[in-house]
């Protein structure tokens, strides 16, 4: 479907206010015409009938009034407008939004996606010109010279005729100039923005620049390409500008045609002053609207054009509860094992696996350890299990019960789960905390701060745990967002606990309190968690190697030292290091 | 308002192109006006039924104006076009070379990670400073002018009468307007900066928000501010949608008032009424002039507040001054900090406090430590991204400081942690290192970098930011471009952390053979990864700001100190434990 059937669907979900908002136009339309009969008949009187001003008080009042109201309808006209597209902004942007809590996480993850996202919501405002100018604009450009002529017809039928005889070449311009300023719109949105882009590439690579000595000589590079950009813009808005050139050009050639065939006509005295005068007061007023079509066209082009975005985003098939959660959670939730059988999962449409049959069990009460090289599966597997994304082949089971038969909010009620890099939303620590556990008391909240071994920075703050952590969590340590992880994850004290372990640090007590937490952690839990510490794996009771989006080895790692394979291999990895 | 004049000075070098379009502007307006005048004048003189030549002129009149109304309008619009572009030009040009000496030091301290999106925005929209701000004021004082000449040749009652008319418009509305909605565009910035952040909160932290099951609060949340926004628009709106509307009335009313004080005049005979018409009518054709200003007091303020914002910027001292007659590099390349202490500002304690060690020529050194020890530090100091608070750095005998800073840091190759491409090819990325490198040299770079199968992908484009390549191919092209510049001194900061463990070793063996080549090159390496200690002349040990210990690989092991907790805490396993799993 085009871009325009779909901006204006939109439309359709709100019309009262667009047409609302063309009915007042129209009206405004009308009392166009008639300020226009009323102005040739009061020169008339002055400039024919040479009368004094008293004998003309009536016809200035009724002009006056008619000026005031033609005042407030195209006020309103403009107002509605403005109520409609307000409404169909919030519309997109609930949509947006909601689009986006579908996807998940394993979308919004990938930093590209997740800009994108953000710049799409931005773009919801710049759709504003075309719900608000150009929309109304279409039915008004027709309907305003319809009037015209309307009244030009029965007043004088030669005008009339060059009106209407210049009418077909609008549309034909309108065609053009569509297909032109489009062009137009698009290379110049395109110059500016790769213009932009070009420049913050620069910005951001600036101390790259410096650190290879070459940021000053990057000054002129700047304005070469700019000039580049310039004149290649130039050139096709050279061509581009040459339509409207001619729409405006019928304009005020009809409009001198018709001066110069009424002014003949009034000599012979073939027509009267007053109805050739109205008729040129009206013809400017014939083209305008025309005219403005392509303006605001313009202006609307610029911001739909990235409604492609928001569109392939909102098309996009997001999580769904397909076997939607009927089935309630199985009782004795903390002894129920994650069974996967033959799970597979894909990413994309090209039949390339992010995971493919998986089977494995995960005990209850035990430490599962998922280990392999980047990109093996492993985030995809967590994602599984998280249900961020759901399996598409095979089967997972809780217990007895289908996962994917279970409420996914229920279902993630049950899990703890413990990023290495937590999201830092900018609020207090306190708010940061309980976000795991609103219900926390102030007494599980120390005691999460102390397990977690939070507390001597807790107390380091000015303010406690009231100090706002700082935007994105620009005030704290990747240390401190480890411990943050932690202390939610005691909060939250879920019988599941997912947990990705922070990558080893070279700070001994830093890594001494953090593998203390994890210890006491996992106490109880039914842990699933990335491993990248040795003694983590040698403590597991179960090791599951991936590569390639396979297992391609489980066992303990007694067992897996033992077995030729990925797993040794590694192992060979740290033994030759530690000779060295 | 200072901001504004700064920033037409900045754009001042384009005047001519600005002060040509704006003529272009007000003879297309003019145009307009003349062909209406000339049109009304035929209609009213034939009315009178003259002879015909004495139309002739005015006929002559309506075809010039028509035609000059079309094309003017095209000329003005590649015109203003062309400088718009120019002025964007001239501001990056402008920015950028405010910019340069403040990174990245200065830079640092707007910590918000979009600060240059948010630069790179505002001088985007700096577009419209000549089309919206400069120019409209501009065509309305000439179109003001014409219409009083034009006028006062018949009474100057008419000329002061539609002056009066003019100045509502030009400045009454606006100020009204802007009077009636004062505060609103500040409560949406405000409020926009709140649901931005917000957004990026739901988007970033989507996978937090849904397993402690916070996503429904939050996205209500988001709605409704969503919301206030927009209430706050409509507000807006409906004030700003009164412009258009209140211009015309004002040009009614402009025309009753002309037809006031002209009527009594026609009927007594002072002015002739063949006039009427065509006077009225260029009134009316006058106010397609006044019509954009309204926005332009609108974007002047925006202009201003941008100007602001970027101006701090600008303004900003830089971290350090490069010398005005910068001394020669010396021969001897041995390097020396002595007694380094450095505080970053705005943070509690030093960084670095009284930091003293050598680097000689041809060693290979080590600086090892925990996170937040200071060891980047010495990079930033060594690099002039940021003066010492106290104690000098020497390059052979000659402080750093009178050294021109380009210039030392053409002679050192650093790979760090955070490579950053260009999007453009890889071979431009390469070249960055040494601009006129052919591609045999381009590939063996490469090559040693361990990116054979990139050698012939020299044009491939490396994506927004080098997305295309992933993290450990990224990292290989900073260390190929290390490779490339062949500086006589290279800094390895955590340069193969994102790399695993095979290739980290490979790409490691390549760099230490290009160190041990005939001309044998400086190496400091920065490293939380104690890997082939013993290959280093000398480890240096930093905590908290401190060099704590000094020393060879096997001498630092039986010191017992720092170093050796740090390397049996990353060794803790000898090769019997890890298979019996003790």
């Amino acid at each position: 479907m085009n871009l325009d059937r779909r901006l204006f669907l939109l439309v359709k979900q709100y019309p009262l206010p667009f047409i609302a908002s063309v009915v007042f136009g129209a009206l405004g339309g009308i009392l166009l015409i008639s300020q226009a009969s009323l102005l040739s008949s009061i020169i008339n009187a002055i400039f024919l009938k040479n009368t004094g001003l008293p004998d003309i008080l009536g016809p200035l009042g009724l002009f006056a009034v008619v000026s005031i109201f033609r005042t407030v309808f195209n006020w309103a006209s403009q107002s509605e407008a403005n109520r409609g597209t307000l409404k169909i902004k919030q519309l997109l942007h609930e949509k947006i939004i909601r689009k986006i809590s579908d996807l998940g996480p394993s979308y919004t993850g990938s930093t590209r996606s997740g800009q994108l996202s953000t710049k799409i919501l931005r773009s919801v405002e710049a759709l504003d010109p075309y719900f608000s100018q150009y929309i109304p604009q279409i039915a008004l450009s027709l309907l305003l010279p319809l009037f015209i002529l309307s009244v030009v017809f029965p007043t004088d039928l030669l005008s009339g005729i060059i009106l209407l005889a210049t009418a077909p070449l609008i549309p034909l311009f309108m065609v053009l100039i569509g297909k032109a300023a489009q062009k137009a719109t698009e290379k110049q949105w395109q110059t500016l923005s790769r213009m932009s882009g070009n420049f913050l590439d620069v910005l951001q690579g600036l101390t790259t620049l410096k650190l290879f000595g070459r940021s000053k000589e990057r000054a002129r590079s700047i304005s070469e390409i700019s000039e580049a950009f310039r004149h290649s813009t130039m050139q096709v808005l050279k061509v581009a500008f040459l339509s409207s050139l001619a729409l405006e050009l019928v304009g005020t050639i009809s409009t001198a045609i018709i001066a110069v065939e009424i002014g003949l006509r009034l000599m012979t005295g073939s027509i009267a002053f007053k109805s050739g005068f109205f008729i040129l007061l009206l013809t400017p007023d014939f083209y305008l609207p025309l005219r403005q079509l392509g303006t605001k066209f313009h202006a609307g082009m610029e911001g739909a054009s990235a409604a492609k975005d928001i569109f392939s985003l909102l098309e996009k098939k997001g999580f769904q509860e397909t076997r939607s959660g009927k089935s309630s959670l199985p009782p004795a939730i903390p002894e129920q094992p994650i069974t996967f059988k033959n799970a597979g999962f894909s990413y994309k449409e090209d039949g390339s696996y992010a995971l493919k049959n998986i089977n494995c069990r995960i005990e209850p009460v035990s430490i599962t350890a998922v280990t392999g090289p980047s990109g093996a599966g492993k985030t995809t597997f967590v994602n599984l299990i998280l249900r961020f994304i759901d399996h598409q082949e095979g089967k997972i089971m809780f217990g007895n019960t289908d996962l994917s038969h279970i409420n996914r909010n229920e279902w993630q009620k049950l899990i703890s789960w413990v990023p290495q890099h937590p999201y830092i939303f900018n609020a207090s620590f306190r708010e940061n905390l309980l976000l795991a556990n609103r219900k926390a008391s102030e007494k599980e909240l120390m005691q999460a701060i102390e397990y977690s071994r939070l507390e001597p920075f807790i107390r380091s703050l000015p303010q406690g745990l009231d100090t706002p952590v700082g935007e994105q969590g620009a005030r704290i340590s990747g240390g401190e967002a480890q411990r943050l992880s932690f202390a939610r994850g005691f909060l939250k004290d879920a019988p599941i606990l997912v947990l990705d372990e922070p990558t080893s640090h070279t700070d001994p007590a830093l890594e001494k309190e953090l593998v203390a937490s994890m210890n006491r952690l996992v106490e109880g839990k039914t842990t699933v968690l990335i491993a990248h510490r040795l003694s983590t794996v040698i403590n597991a009771n179960q090791i599951l190697v991936f590569d390639n989006g396979r297992i391609i080895q489980s066992g303990t790692h007694v067992s897996l030292a033992q077995e030729e394979g990925f797993y040794k291999n590694a192992l060979r990895v740290f033994e030759e290091d530690s000779t060295t | 308002m200072k901001e504004l004049l700064r920033l037409f000075g900045i754009v001042r070098a384009y005047h001519w192109w600005m002060i040509l379009a704006a003529i272009l502007g007000f003879t297309t307006i003019g145009s307009g006006i003349g062909l209406l005048m000339s049109s009304a004048y035929i209609i009213t003189k034939a009315a009178l039924h003259p002879s015909f030549h004495e139309l002739q002129l005015s006929i002559v009149g309506v075809r010039f104006f028509g035609l000059a109304r079309g094309v003017l309008r095209y000329i003005e619009r590649l015109v203003s076009h062309n400088t718009t572009f120019k002025i964007l030009s001239r501001l990056r040009v402008w920015f950028y070379k405010s910019l340069e000496p403040l990174a990245p030091a200065r830079l640092l301290e707007y910590k918000s990670g979009d600060l240059l999106q948010r630069i790179t925005k505002d001088i985007d929209s700096l577009e419209n400073l000549y089309s919206r701000v400069i120019a409209p004021p501009l065509i309305a004082i000439m179109i003001s002018i014409l219409l009083w000449v034009l006028l006062d040749s018949f009474s100057l009652t008419f000329s002061i009468t539609l002056f009066c008319f003019h100045t509502i418009a030009a400045v009454g509305i606006p100020f009204f307007t802007g009077y009636i909605n004062r505060g609103t565009a500040t409560k949406i910035t405000g409020i926009q900066a709140e649901l931005q952040t917000m957004t990026i909160d739901c988007i970033q932290g989507l996978s937090d928000l849904m397993l402690f099951n916070q996503l429904g609060d939050h996205t209500e949340k988001l709605y409704r501010l969503k919301q206030q926004e927009l209430r706050l628009q409509r507000k807006q709106a409906l004030i700003q949608r009164l412009h258009e509307p209140l211009i015309g009335l004002l040009m009614n009313s402009a025309v009753l008032a002309l037809l006031w004080v002209l009527a009594p005049q026609v009927s007594e005979g002072s002015i002739d009424g063949v006039y009427t018409a065509v006077i009225v009518i260029a009134v009316m054709a006058s106010f397609e002039a006044f019509l954009p200003l309204p926005d332009t007091a609108q974007h002047l303020e925006a202009s201003a507040a941008t100007g602001k914002r970027l101006f701090e910027i600008a303004d900003s001292k830089p971290a350090v001054q490069p010398p005005e007659h910068p001394e020669r590099l010396p021969e001897t390349r041995s390097i020396s900090f002595e007694n380094i202490s450095f505080t970053y500002p705005e943070t509690f304690g030093p960084t670095l406090s009284s930091v003293s060690f050598q680097i000689k020529e041809g060693e290979k050194i080590a600086v090892v430590g925990p996170s937040g020890a200071g060891k980047s530090t010495i990079t930033s100091l060594l690099l002039r991204f940021w003066e010492p608070s106290q104690g000098t750095i020497c390059i052979g005998n000659k402080n750093i400081r009178n050294l021109d800073p380009e210039i030392i840091r053409k002679n050192i190759g650093i790979v760090s942690q955070k490579t950053y491409l260009f999007s453009s090819s890889i071979r431009e990325n390469l070249l960055l290192a040494k601009p006129d490198a052919d591609d045999q040299e381009l590939r063996q770079s490469l090559k040693c970098a361990g990116l054979e199968s990139f050698t012939s992908k020299l044009d491939q484009w490396a994506g927004q930011h080098g997305m295309n390549l992933s993290g450990g191919e990224r990292q290989r092209i900073a260390i190929a471009r290390m490779l490339l510049q062949d500086a006589p001194f290279i800094i390895l900061d955590e340069a193969t952390a994102n790399l695993d463990a095979v290739t980290e070793k490979s790409v490691m063996h390549s760099i230490l053979k290009l160190c041990s080549q005939q001309t044998p090159k400086t190496l400091l390496v920065i490293t939380h990864r104690l890997r082939d200690m013993g290959l280093f002349d000398r480890i240096v040990v930093l905590e908290n700001g401190c060099i704590v210990e000094q020393g060879l690989h096997h001498e630092l092991l039986e010191k017992n100190g720092l170093y050796a907790s740090m390397w049996s805490l990353q060794h803790r396993h000898t090769p019997l434990e890890l298979l019996t799993g003790s």
